[in-house]
């Protein structure tokens, strides 16, 4: 068997995996023969180990070889040769991609088997591993896409069903309403990343990032494209990367996603969804070589970013949220770093990041219980003395810096006042306005919907 | 000009027609429920069988096989082509799914001999290509549920005057477009282009279809709007006589439609008139995309037309199935019905996503073209475009997080779906998902489409003269579309 061969057996296992994971726990439900736990967890648990050592195997494989590049050609999914248009299915294994599945791999295997203690005999057990199996599919396509459609592909993934399990207590209004609002700033930003992608293909013919960065391999490459190109192509894609990351102004969602529970909570914005965003921008850096502007742009947002979650993070007054923002933080510091070109640096920030906050967030839940060990331990309360900052600056600073990160930066404040509300009225009073006119031209009341009852379940009775 | 092997398209127009005398002689709802099925599943046979007869001539249109309606009223009446030959089938699986999902409960008030009535004039109004023989099915097709309304004892103002201003624009429009003087002619195209704007539903004409949907049983607005007839009307009538200017303003107005529409879908109360402005936005949508006239914009118009028909219509009958559950549903608040119907619930969020274009499903790559389409035209427009599907798949889940969870709903009986609605849904999720999944086929049929409606295009540009008529000019246009 040759290397090729291998190389490609390989690489097909790691897509295969989680592929067939969605297949296995997502039709059965559908056909009404919902699977056990322990059977969810036996293929949650084959999949993340059998992907797992494909591309550590991969890993070994291209290390020997001493490749360092080594693309999955699958062909054109869609192909209009007339047009030059295609949908060209490719993967990448390189030293930004491996790194970032095997961390995929291994992180989403660690979060199965907790939740398999964490949500025993909770009714939505299937359906938390359900969007699990999407979530994973997402991240492995969306680290290996060798296009920028491919990844679009897998970045749509993440997003659904990181809103799915944001709002995973169903039965309760505010998980759905978080999870409502994570879908739409992730719609917004995905609105930018498709443009993103159709400008690419306008400017370079075709969405392969080898097209955009060069024939070089990742982080060689050098960028095909104007310094005017890469900067609208580029802010596009800082607009997608800001509304997975969460960076600033888009990170209002990031305290209203950790509604879902603690498994989720950890693998999604603890450690892999939230560096999505800077994954992404790592993949196009050769962009920011070739556009100062952009550059600049990219560190201005990771700075912003990082000084705003800080802050917040110090006020917080639950585990989960404190650790979100601690996690924005360092989100920030890593997009900062991308920025400056700091690239090796900002790949292996994510790496230790996303390991050490899932072993946080896995152990928020006990830590009540943590604090009563040490507390025991000490023989008493643990005092907290006020820190550097506090001892100098003015206290009306202090409160207004208090009141500034309680209210997350007014983000999510603003974003009603000056988006949702007006959008809101504007629409209102056309269906007002409809109304009218419906009205004038029948000659009365013109809607039967104006009399339905907010809850009208005595119907079901009735009519079955 | 070829031939089917089979008069596949009489048959098909036929059966529902000869389904309806006999279920208008009957009075017992569940023998007109059992004979409609009969009947549309039939009809359905025999689309499916002239969908894959032509796809075996390897031609761009096709005739029947003893073909009795060309010596009559002459060519085009009844042609099938690679426009309408998907079109046609899957209007056929609407109808039938439709009839078979209706609930006990509902047989005595659905108007099951009326429906077979209007898949007959649907399906020879997608069979027919002569301008007079569309516009009289256009006007005919607007009976059926006109009745329903007035059976129902509800004001049928709104819609009879919007149909009957279509009509009229459009009789006096093709009227018009024969005469010689410029200026009349550009008042011709207007009035048929502000026919075709009326039947899609654009804004500010677009109030006859939230007045359907308020009025007629949700079944009946569903078919009356989803195959979309508007914008067969708009591809047949006035794309090959319109000029640039008419086709962009009729794009401007579509797109200024699809962004409202996705704004009002957003601020709904109540679930048919949220589904009603998701449909105006997609299928203004779809009208953006052939207006644009590039063959990859037209490609991803055609596309995204069979999606948007197969995935809102999978939509609509989720929204019956509950309605036939819980009467008219509010979205002003929490329903929590995920737990009773989970399968529903799947089946709402799958097909809600496919109108979207969400990756994997059958709308993904229909809408990619669309935006591509509409970027190489104007990169504004395609911001709008792009805008629009992120408020309607915003807009789409929020129904579904309105609708399926948020509380605990209580009931005592099983509200889970019956085996009919399991089969239906089954059958629509086949398509999104294998559509999805496997979409060159349906692209490079679609491309195929769209470079003959573009050749016409290029005729009518070269040859004014010829501009009505209908010259297979899908070879040259292949080539001439080529970079």
């Amino acid at each position: 068997m040759s290397t090729n061969t291998l190389f490609f057996i390989l690489g097909i296992a790691v897509l295969v995996c989680p592929a067939t994971l969605v297949v296995i726990l997502g039709l059965p439900p559908l056909v009404g023969r919902p699977l056990s736990e322990k059977t969810i967890n036996r293929y949650a648990y084959a999949a993340t180990v059998i992907g797992l050592l494909a591309s550590l195997f991969m890993l070994a494989m291209m290390l020997v070889v001493g490749t360092r590049h080594v693309p999955i050609e699958l062909g054109n999914w869609v192909i209009i040769p007339q047009q030059h248009f295609h949908f060209h299915l490719k993967f990448i294994f390189d030293r930004l991609s491996i790194p970032y599945v095997i961390l995929s791999f291994l992180l989403c295997g660690t979060v199965s088997a907790f939740t398999s203690h964490y949500l025993h005999r909770e009714q939505g057990y299937g359906r938390f591993y359900v969007c699990y199996s999407f979530f994973l599919l997402g991240m492995i396509v969306s680290s290996l896409a060798g296009t920028i459609e491919v990844l679009f592909f897998g970045w749509e993934l993440v997003g659904l069903s990181s809103a799915l399990l944001v709002a995973y207590f169903q039965e309760r209004p505010a998980p759905v309403i978080n999870g409502l609002r994570v879908w739409s700033v992730y719609r917004i930003a995905d609105a930018a990343f498709l443009m993103a992608a159709v400008a690419m293909h306008h400017l370079t013919g075709a969405g392969d990032f080898d097209r955009l960065v060069g024939t070089g391999s990742w982080p060689d490459g050098i960028a095909v494209m104007t310094g005017g190109q890469a900067l609208s192509v580029g802010l596009l894609l800082l607009v997608a990367a800001a509304g997975k990351s969460a960076l600033v102004p888009l990170s209002g969602w990031l305290p209203r996603a950790m509604e879902g529970p603690t498994p989720s909570s950890a693998i999604f914005y603890g450690a892999l969804s939230v560096h999505l965003g800077a994954y992404l921008l790592l993949r196009v850096s050769p962009l920011l070589e070739v556009s100062v502007p952009l550059a600049v742009a990219v560190v201005i947002v990771g700075l912003m970013t990082s000084l705003m979650a800080t802050l917040m993070a110090r006020v917080q007054t639950d585990i989960k949220s404190a650790l979100a923002f601690a996690s924005l933080t360092q989100v920030g510091i890593i997009v900062v770093e991308i920025g400056l070109g700091f690239r090796y640096i900002a790949l292996i920030h994510i790496l230790g990041h996303a390991c050490l906050r899932t072993l946080q967030l896995l152990r928020a839940p006990t830590l009540l219980h943590d604090y009563h060990t040490i507390e025991n331990a000490i023989g008493g309360r643990s005092t907290e003395e006020s820190g550097f900052w506090g001892r100098r600056l003015p206290r009306s600073l202090q409160n207004w810096s208090y009141r500034f990160a309680s209210e997350r930066g007014y983000l999510d404040g603003m974003l009603d006042v000056f988006v949702v509300r007006p959008f809101q009225r504007l629409f209102q009073w056309c269906d007002a306005a409809e109304r009218c006119w419906t009205d004038f031209l029948s000659g009365g009341h013109s809607r039967e919907s104006d009399e339905v009852q907010i809850h009208n379940e005595i119907v079901e009775e009735l009519r079955l | 000009m070829f031939e089917l092997h089979l008069p596949w398209l009489e048959l098909a127009i036929v059966t529902p027609l000869v389904g309806a005398a006999l279920v208008f002689r009957v009075h017992d709802p569940e023998l007109a429920w059992r004979r409609a099925i009969v009947f549309t599943f039939t009809a359905l046979c025999f689309t499916v069988g002239e969908w894959q007869d032509f796809n075996s001539l390897h031609t761009f249109e096709a005739h029947d096989h003893w073909d009795i309606f060309t010596p009559l009223v002459g060519p085009d009446a009844l042609v099938v082509d690679e426009l309408s030959a998907p079109l046609i089938p899957l209007a056929a699986l609407l109808f039938f799914l439709v009839t078979l999902t209706t609930m006990k409960t509902k047989n005595r008030r659905f108007p099951f001999a009326w429906n077979l009535v209007s898949l007959s004039l649907l399906l020879a109004l997608l069979s027919c290509r002569q301008p007079w023989g569309i516009i009289a099915l256009l006007t005919a097709q607007a009976v059926p549920p006109w009745v329903e309304i007035r059976s129902r004892g509800r004001s049928t103002r709104v819609f009879t005057l919007h149909m009957l201003l279509c009509t009229g624009l459009l009789i006096a429009g093709w009227m018009l477009l024969s005469t010689e003087a410029g200026t009349l002619k550009n008042v011709a195209i207007i009035m048929l282009a502000l026919a075709v704007l009326i039947r899609s539903g654009v804004a500010p004409l677009h109030c006859w279809m939230t007045d359907l949907f308020e009025n007629a049983s949700l079944g009946t607005a569903i078919l009356f709007v989803a195959p979309m007839s508007g914008a067969y009307a708009a591809v047949r009538l006035v794309l090959p006589v319109a000029p640039d200017w008419a086709l962009q303003s009729i794009a401007l107005l579509s797109l200024a439609t699809a962004v409202y529409a996705a704004g009002m879908a957003l601020i709904q109360q109540e679930a048919r008139r949220f589904f009603c402005y998701l449909f105006l936005s997609h299928a203004s949508l779809v009208l953006v995309g052939l207006e644009v006239a590039t063959p990859i914009g037209l490609t991803g118009g055609l596309c995204v037309w069979l999606s948007v028909g197969m995935s809102l219509a999978g939509l609509g009958l989720t929204l019956r199935a509950l309605e036939a559950r819980s009467g008219r549903l509010s979205l002003a608040d929490y329903h929590g019905l995920y737990e009773h119907m989970p399968g529903l619930a799947v089946f709402f969020l799958l097909t809600g996503l496919a109108s979207i274009g969400f990756p994997g499903t059958v709308g993904f790559i229909g809408a990619e073209l669309l935006v591509e389409g509409a970027v190489a035209v104007n990169p504004f427009v395609g911001v709008l475009v792009v805008f629009a599907a992120a408020l309607n798949s915003i807009a789409v889940l929020q129904a579904y997080f309105k609708l399926f969870t948020g509380t605990q709903h209580t009931t005592s009986i099983s509200l889970k779906a019956r085996w009919r609605e399991q089969f239906a849904m089954l059958i629509l999720s086949a398509l999104i998902l294998g559509g999805g999944l496997v979409p060159q086929p349906g692209v490079a049929s679609r491309y195929h489409a769209a470079t003959e409606i573009i050749a016409r295009l290029e005729t009518r540009e070269s040859h004014p003269g010829l501009a009505v008529q209908s010259p297979n000019k899908h070879v040259v246009a292949v080539s001439k579309t080529s970079r």
